[in-house]
């Protein structure tokens, strides 16, 4: 019954491109870069108890550093992407050694400050970042030569990398290691007397995360071939928490579900409704009042009591 | 006439599977209706101004029976929000979905840059309001024709004007920190220092900064005059706190195309009179076209056009004059560049043509704030006819040099 | 000497209004525990307001009370039937309360149009106070007596009266406070009235300086996270010490350091959460 369900999903997402317009098949690319993104920064947020409002900097570090050197040094994208990755990776490392001396609220400031650090430094350090003009006159990677210029193959290539992505996130979460993540999210004090070193795996995570973010960021500059610092802001950050908690923190479907709604209200409802900012808002309002603790969780909920009722 | 196949294809699929999805399918017929895409912003800081460029333009086609060169024309408006990566998106969309032919807007320099490699994939024929000076300079786009003007086109004869007429020696500049306010500030050096004024200070503050208190403070008073470069709110709110400080008087006040621009001049009151500008555009500039223009607008909004009003609604008589001549066969994307570029049209601004890279060749105008029936109004008292992207210099050398920036060309006359 | 006069006038004018802008934010976290993310949204929904009163009662001051009052109202219901059941939720309430700033700021757009919109300096505070070489602007000093005179207010209130005396005791110990016979409930609605009415007026005493635009919320919202997190949540004098401090990093900084104006204020919010997570006056981590 299971793998019935998960096949239909596979042969679903395998034919979509051969249904849809070339608009949808885009469309859907975007949704996926974006659940990635939503699915890593869920690690810190849902399974570690870490609201971050500093995601960005990984999706907007990985793009600016792999458009800096196809640019500017003009290496291949066999160089860049790895390098990018591991760049990342590295200043993911020195952000949370920062950032995890605060726990809570503190912990989402501190890390929208040192976000706001790159942010602000990707606005000013014209000669390295162009500003505000952004970086562009990009290209997309040809994997094994084929070419991503189209709109199917891309969306096959972050079909499979986003496949990949939350797979290693669920393994992640699912592990023994994960089980003590969790452990540190519900019961700190007792997982440190247990000899847990509670920071150390909250920083685990916190760089973990920042890969799979950077692997977004990946994603998102061969998509719009393009970089501008807008993709680094707080209003980047904030949208990937948003989707986070609107669909669920700390479930596995939760923030690709929300990655998806925001996606969709963001860019196909708003050519139908002209006040979509305000839709947005009143759509998070209403899932937090009937659903707080996100989409996913609570049509679960909604669907166990409706069979509970069902069967008496 | 050439039909593109590719796009053929795409098309048939696109009806196809949109009606899998369960949308109505589009036929796409070459009689048909020809399909203008707006990509504009109505929602954050920028909306403002991209409102007025869907009001204006809306009115025009309204003016047209929503017909140019005996077909009808579809508009479809994308809201990009002012951030570079949905405008992208959006612009996707329009062409993917609602198979856009031709697109005016958008109306940030950062949207324009995102879509570019977009724009001449699909070979999007584009009708720009975004100022950005490379994308009709030293990087210019095949599909891209600019009717407004580039971020310095409209400053460069201010700076002649301030250095000749007002005969002012020693200047400063402030704008906000993105790339239209340095391209803006350094056409406005480079022409001012050539004629051999100097500039002794030049400022940048943040685009999001909470309070101008401490940049006033900084300001060279012993100079003949400010050259303000802001856009949107900005300006708006630097001059109020300018005055605040007692410096309204003192020091003489000169501003770029948007800085006084007749949306923020419906919010100001006499502290504003005095003020010269310069703009490709007034809502007091006297010709036919225009009278009607700003009497239809007043009529159905109550306010005077001004700098994004007018950018549609002459972008949309370029677009209907290239069309006549081309009997209204969009489709020939070829023939259509080829007669844009060569073609001279009477619009609102009065007479434009275009150079080879696609820019506007028109008049800029100097005008000074006056109140006129009640209300303020940039009167014009001085037209400098047919200015180019590259003002008196000739294009190659011109184009040899580095793109305007906030370091080039290089401050020599700062005084710390 | 002249330059450097204006400046430490600028700081402590910009530190007042600062100060109007997070005493409610850093209340409403102290007591409740809840990061109010529509704070930026009500200071500017308080200016719009405050645009449209004005067109009916010529006087600033007068114009400040009603709107602070709207907003207070505005805020108590947003209390009252959404956060009152998100309490313990914290991410429920990120997501309502920037939800409701998304409201907000189409709601403006909508009513209020795209244009900045000028509140109008009362006219007998229009001319800039000279006093030898130096020209200051009269509203901004006077921004500043207010942004004082609130604060021994709100001292006076938490320290002198029963009100204060109770949200004193839920800012140290809710459970005690509740155990003790507090009527808690009331005293969030009641908090977080003040609070929203503290962000409104400032929108509105604050308008013949920063006027009304789209955007104003999310410009002012970071600034009162800063001033809080760095004060320490909860603490008036916190919240009071932060609001001019950051006047005086933001003013001076700019001007001394160009090249840093984008991160300036950061910086120094990076280093306290790092090495005192509490802030400068807090009692309670974060």
């Amino acid at each position: 019954m299971k793998w019935a369900r998960w096949a239909l999903l596979a042969v679903a997402l395998a034919a979509f491109p051969w249904i849809a317009g070339e608009y949808y098949i885009n469309l859907t690319s975007q949704i996926f870069i974006a659940a990635t993104f939503a699915a890593s920064l869920n690690l810190l947020v849902g399974y570690g108890g870490l609201p971050s409002l500093g995601h960005a900097s990984w999706l907007g570090l990985a793009a600016y550093l792999s458009a800096w050197m196809s640019l500017k040094l003009g290496l291949g994208h066999a160089l860049t992407a790895p390098a990018a990755l591991l760049g990342t990776t590295l200043v993911a490392c020195a952000f949370g050694w920062i950032s995890l001396r605060a726990t809570g609220l503190g912990f989402l400031m501190i890390t929208l400050a040192l976000s706001q650090v790159l942010w602000g430094t990707a606005y000013r350090w014209v000669s390295v970042t162009d500003g505000d003009n952004g970086l562009r006159g990009l290209t997309r990677p040809a994997p094994f030569g084929i070419s991503l210029d189209g709109a199917t193959s891309f969306y096959y290539f972050a079909l499979a990398v986003t496949v990949v992505a939350i797979t290693l996130m669920a393994m992640f979460v699912a592990s023994p290691f994960g089980a003590a993540l969790r452990g540190t999210r519900d019961q700190p004090r007792r997982m440190s007397a247990l000899g847990h070193d509670v920071w150390t795996v909250r920083w685990i995570t916190f760089v973990y995360s920042a890969f799979w973010g950077a692997v977004s960021g990946l994603l998102f500059v061969y998509y719009n071939k393009y970089i501008h610092p807008a993709s680094l802001s707080i209003t980047s950050s904030a949208e990937a928490l948003l989707g986070v908690i609107a669909g669920g923190s700390g479930t596995l479907a939760g923030p690709i579900v929300g990655a998806a709604i925001i996606m969709l209200l963001k860019n196909y409802v708003s050519a139908y409704i002209e006040r979509w900012n305000m839709l947005m808002g009143f759509v998070f309002v209403l899932i937090v009042i009937f659903m707080p603790e996100g989409v996913v969780p609570g049509v679960r909920r909604l669907y166990l009591r409706l069979r509970k009722w069902r069967t008496g | 006439m050439t039909f593109n196949r590719r796009r053929f294809i795409q098309a048939a699929g696109a009806g196809l599977s949109a009606s899998a999805l369960g949308f109505p399918a589009v036929a796409r017929a070459q009689s048909g209706p020809i399909r203008l895409g707006l990509m504009t912003v109505k929602t954050g800081p920028l909306a403002s101004g991209g409102i007025d460029m869907e009001r204006a333009l809306v009115q025009y086609l309204k003016e047209h029976n929503a017909t140019m060169a005996g077909r009808k024309v579809e508009l479809f408006v994308g809201d990009s929000g002012g951030v570079p990566a949905q405008s992208r998106t959006k612009l996707q969309e329009l062409v993917e979905r609602d198979k856009i032919q031709i697109m005016i807007g958008p109306l940030d320099t950062a949207s324009a840059l995102a879509s570019d490699d977009y724009i001449r994939s699909q070979q999007l024929l584009t009708l720009s309001v975004a100022a950005a000076e490379d994308m009709t300079q030293r990087k210019p786009n095949p599909w891209f024709t600019r009717g407004t003007s580039t971020s310095s086109q409209s400053a460069q004869p201010l700076a002649d004007y301030c250095a000749k007429t007002l005969k002012y020696k020693r200047m400063l500049t402030i704008a906000d920190d993105i790339a239209y306010g340095h391209e803006m500030c350094a056409g406005f050096q480079r022409v001012f220092e050539d004629a051999g004024g100097k500039i002794v200070q030049k400022l940048f503050p943040p685009l999001t900064v909470p309070d101008y208190g401490t940049y006033i403070a900084q300001l060279k008073t012993n100079v003949d005059g400010i050259f303000l470069g802001f856009a949107g709110s900005n300006g708006f709110r630097f001059y109020r706190q300018f005055n605040e400080y007692g410096l309204r008087g003192k020091v003489a006040v000169v501003g770029g195309m948007t800085a006084f621009d007749e949306a923020v001049l419906r919010n100001m009151g006499d502290e504003a009179l005095g003020i010269i500008t310069s703009c490709w555009y007034s809502a007091d500039v006297e010709n036919a076209i225009n009278k009607r223009f700003v009497a239809n607008f007043r009529v159905d909004w109550g306010y005077d056009p001004g700098f994004y009003a007018a950018a549609t609604y002459v972008e949309a008589a370029v677009l209907d004059a290239t069309l006549q001549k081309i009997h209204g066969k969009i489709e020939d994307k070829q023939a259509f560049m080829k007669t844009v570029r060569a073609i001279t049209v009477d619009t609102a601004r009065g007479p434009v043509r275009f150079d080879h890279l696609g820019n506007v060749v028109g008049n800029v105008y100097i005008r000074r704030v006056e109140r006129k029936d009640g209300r303020l109004v940039n009167r014009v008292i001085q037209t400098y006819p047919n200015v180019s992207q590259f003002w008196t210099y000739k294009e190659a050398e011109f184009l040899k040099n580095p793109v305007y920036s906030r370091d080039w060309p290089p401050a020599k006359n700062l005084e710390s | 000497m002249q330059y450097w006069i204006i400046q430490t006038l600028n700081s402590l004018a910009l530190g007042g209004l600062l100060f109007l802008l997070a005493a409610g934010f850093s209340l409403i976290f102290g007591l409740m525990r809840i990061a109010n993310l529509t704070h930026g949204s009500l200071y500017m929904l308080g200016a719009y307001v405050g645009v449209t009163i004005l067109k009916f009662v010529p006087n600033l001051w007068l114009a400040a009370l009603i709107g602070g009052a709207v907003i207070a109202i505005f805020g108590g219901l947003i209390e009252r039937f959404i956060l009152r059941a998100l309490a313990g939720n914290a991410l429920g309430q990120v997501l309502v309360t920037l939800g409701i700033s998304f409201i907000v700021a189409d709601f403006c757009l909508i009513v209020w149009g795209g244009d900045p919109i000028p509140v109008q300096t009362p006219l007998a505070l229009q001319q800039p106070l000279r006093v030898g070489g130096v020209a200051f602007p009269t509203y901004r000093l006077v921004v500043l007596a207010i942004a004082v005179v609130t604060a021994v207010a709100l001292y006076l209130l938490m320290e002198r009266t029963r009100i204060g005396a109770m949200i004193r005791a839920g800012v140290d110990d809710m459970q005690m406070a509740r155990a003790v016979g507090i009527p808690v409930s009331k005293l969030f609605t009641a908090v977080f009235c003040l609070g929203a009415g503290l962000a409104g007026a400032g929108g509105i005493i604050g308008g013949p300086i920063m006027s009304a635009y789209p955007g104003l919320d999310a410009d002012m919202l970071p600034l009162a996270l800063i001033v809080v997190m760095l004060g320490g949540v909860g603490s008036l004098l916190g919240a009071f010490v932060g609001s001019f401090l950051i006047g005086a990093i933001y003013t001076f900084g700019t001007a001394l350091l160009p090249d840093l104006a984008y991160v300036i204020l950061f910086l120094p919010m990076i280093v306290v959460i790092a090495f005192r997570p509490r802030g400068l006056f807090g009692r309670q981590t974060v």
